[in-house]
């Protein structure tokens, strides 16, 4: 409503260093008597330095696995993740120290990711000594009401527990924990979902202004893509274990490439009723595939309103499509790889 | 509102006794639904819409809750009704769907016996009958081989088709109204659109009044005819959806209105390449036992326009202009200057 007029001087993310980079990232988790679920299964990631990537994708896609194995809070299976160009998949638990320090995490439920017991000084503290931060009591205690203070609550609290918080002022602490560490990258995994609508605005523009404040760099994973929207550089949209399409905000959501994102960003209801009225949604039939049991080939077929022939027997490449907007999809070309021989025949450019 | 409404609610009151005192949850509602037509009840947690919808159908255990007013179903006052009576206008006369179908499906019942005890029980009809109409409703929510599924329990169900049997489950009984509370709040939005579209059919078929209580504006402005929003257990304003979305008249429903990040809008273009703030509601709702005086809403209004804002509760009454039978109704001493959203 008040957003203040663009200045020139406003220009868009330069496509900056990356500092998050993950290949082939892969979780499995075993089933007793059966395959293993695959949670994530092939991930390709960069999370650029000062920039938002959104992370959306519907309940059982991955997106908060994904988010927990980039901090190795659960041990990926395959793949590589890259901290600045280091190794931290094959870390001791020693150093895994410093990667938790320089990469935080802020959950979804401030009501069961805080201790209940603990007072909030305590909470927010603990990161400093683990880490040996602000050593000596006086010094913790000041750098405990200096990160209050940053996510705009009084020094007060410091003694209170967290039952005598609001969900708002919870996950409030919550940042504030994450931030103890002083990282460079925050994992948001669900931030605003369990606050109330007049509540979400506020957290919302709270990791806007921190992220502006202290540079850091955001890696917001969530379901809803409004909040999405406002506050990525750019979007990932996952499926089923797998990154479908990258790109800009501007681009993935003004002009998806995927069907799973078209899907997606019209089921999305907007508060304007006469734009609802004459909205053309894309229902989408069925129910996401068991991630224990995917599709072959490309994972949304059995849902897309477009798959074709070569769908069941090529395993889509997220393919550039320029301005590293990149889709998992044949519509813009048959490339990938064949999961049979008839698959192999298909592709557009046989090597 | 064109015709007579199936549902009308009037001053309904509900306090429940709470250690710390007596917690004002719903503080005076009137509102009416006719057949064919959709209401959607909105507000935060705590704002008292589900206790309104669930203390009209005894839901809500009386001690430790006192419910007072009227709410007038086929000619019978359900405030005022015995459970036994009560328990006759639940399932064939209001049916409920609610947010989390794993607690209101019965865990060791299978799906048609869920579906077929309430249409034996209330339409009289055998166990044959009822269960060839049970593979009906299945079908009719989109259940892919509903005969087979008749005979799973509902853990062998995703949430999606979970939510889809207890839709079924809330039809069985042919009902004159449909209560969802959130009932696609907790799924993932290409369920929820199927879910929608579905409830919306089945309404024009059956010709069932629908109340959705959510607290979804997006959601709501794809549905509803009418809105009332809540806040403290009042309505604060209420009207058509188009009339209501467009020039929203309290500064609460703006407030919630403005705050919502939108998609389609580039709301980018805060300081730097940051995005620009939303505008929010400082501070937090009421305590219900310790409700304000005056308006609920004025310790975090930013207009409180009139003296009496802190003193007195404000009544529900027409915007200027307003027309027709249901108006757009506010409840401020003061009239906001019009707003066009659009």
């Amino acid at each position: 409503m008040t957003a203040p007029a663009r200045t020139p001087a406003d220009a868009p993310p330069a496509p900056g260093e990356v500092l998050l980079r993950a290949e082939g990232l892969a979780v499995h988790f075993p089933q007793r008597g059966g395959p293993p679920v695959r949670a994530v299964d092939g991930v390709d990631l960069e999370v650029r330095r000062g920039e938002t990537l959104g992370l959306v994708g519907e309940s059982g896609c991955g997106k908060s696995t994904l988010g927990l194995a980039l901090l190795r809070l659960v041990e990926p299976t395959a793949g590589r993740i890259e901290l600045d160009g280091t190794d931290v998949t094959a870390l001791g638990r020693r150093e895994l120290r410093g990667l938790r320090r320089r990469v935080a995490m802020v959950f979804q439920d401030p009501y069961a990711s805080l201790d209940p017991r603990q007072t909030i000084g305590r909470i927010v503290a603990e990161p400093l000594e683990v880490h040996g931060l602000a050593p000596g009591r006086a010094a913790r205690r000041a750098r405990v009401d200096e990160l209050l203070a940053m996510v705009g609550l009084d020094p007060s609290f410091r003694d209170r527990r967290p039952h005598e918080l609001s969900g708002g002022q919870r996950q409030r602490v919550g940042v504030a924990r994450a931030l103890a560490g002083e990282p460079e990258l925050i994992v948001c995994d669900e931030p605003i979902s369990s606050l109330d609508v007049s509540i979400q605005a506020q957290v919302l523009n709270l990791l806007v202004r921190l992220q502006r404040e202290l540079g850091l760099t955001y890696l917001f994973v969530a379901h809803d893509l409004a909040a999405v929207q406002h506050v990525s550089d750019r979007v990932a949209v996952m499926y089923l274990g797998r990154i479908v399409e990258v790109g800009d905000t501007a681009r993935v959501t003004g002009d998806p490439a995927h069907p799973y994102t078209r899907a997606l960003l019209s089921a999305v209801p907007v508060p304007d009723p006469p734009a609802e009225r004459v909205r053309r949604r894309i229902v989408l039939s069925g129910d996401v595939p068991s991630p224990a049991a995917p599709p072959s080939g490309c994972r949304f077929r059995t849902r897309c309103p477009d798959a074709f022939e070569p769908c069941p027997h090529v395993d889509p490449a997220l393919a550039d499509l320029g301005g590293g907007h990149r889709a998992a999809c044949h519509l813009h070309g048959v490339v990938g790889t064949p999961v049979d021989e008839a698959g192999a025949a298909l592709l557009d450019d046989p090597a | 509102m064109a015709a007579e409404p199936v549902l009308a609610v009037d001053d309904l009151r509900v306090t429940i006794a709470t250690r710390r005192g007596p917690a004002r949850v719903v503080n005076g509602v009137s509102w009416a639904v006719a057949p064919g037509e959709t209401l959607a009840v909105v507000g935060e947690s705590g704002s008292g819409k589900s206790v309104s919808v669930l203390s009209l159908l005894g839901l809500v255990p009386r001690p430790p809750a006192t419910v007072t007013g009227r709410a007038t179903f086929q000619g019978q006052d359900l405030v005022a009704l015995p459970e036994e009576a009560l328990r006759k206008v639940r399932g064939p006369g209001i049916a409920m769907v609610f947010q989390d179908p794993m607690t209101s499906l019965n865990p060791v019942l299978t799906v048609g016996r869920q579906l077929t005890e309430g249409m034996e029980v209330h339409l009289g009809l055998d166990r044959r009958a009822a269960t060839e109409r049970a593979a009906e409703l299945l079908d009719l929510v989109g259940i892919p081989s509903p005969r087979e599924r008749l005979a799973s329990y509902p853990h062998h169900l995703s949430g999606g088709m979970r939510q889809r049997v207890m839709i079924a489950v809330a039809l069985s009984c042919e009902p004159a109204v449909l209560i969802a509370d959130e009932a696609t709040t907790a799924l993932d939005v290409t369920i929820q659109a199927q879910i929608v579209e579905l409830i919306a059919e089945l309404q024009r078929e059956l010709g069932m009044a629908v109340v959705w209580i959510t607290h979804d504006l997006g959601v709501v402005a794809g549905i509803a005819d009418r809105v009332a929003v809540m806040y403290a257990g009042r309505i604060v304003e209420e009207g058509a959806v188009d009339d209501l979305y467009a020039d929203p008249r309290h500064p609460y429903t703006r407030g919630l209105l403005a705050s919502l990040p939108v998609l389609g809008d580039r709301a980018r273009g805060g300081e730097g390449r940051h995005p620009a703030d939303l505008a929010v509601i400082p501070g937090l709702p009421p305590d219900p036992v310790h409700l304000p005086p005056g308006c609920p809403f004025h310790p975090r209004c930013p207009v409180r326009a009139d003296e009496r804002c802190a003193t007195e509760e404000p009544p529900l009454r027409p915007v200027p202009g307003a027309r027709g039978p249901a108006p757009h109704r506010v409840a401020t001493f003061y009239d906001l200057p019009p707003e066009d959203r659009r």
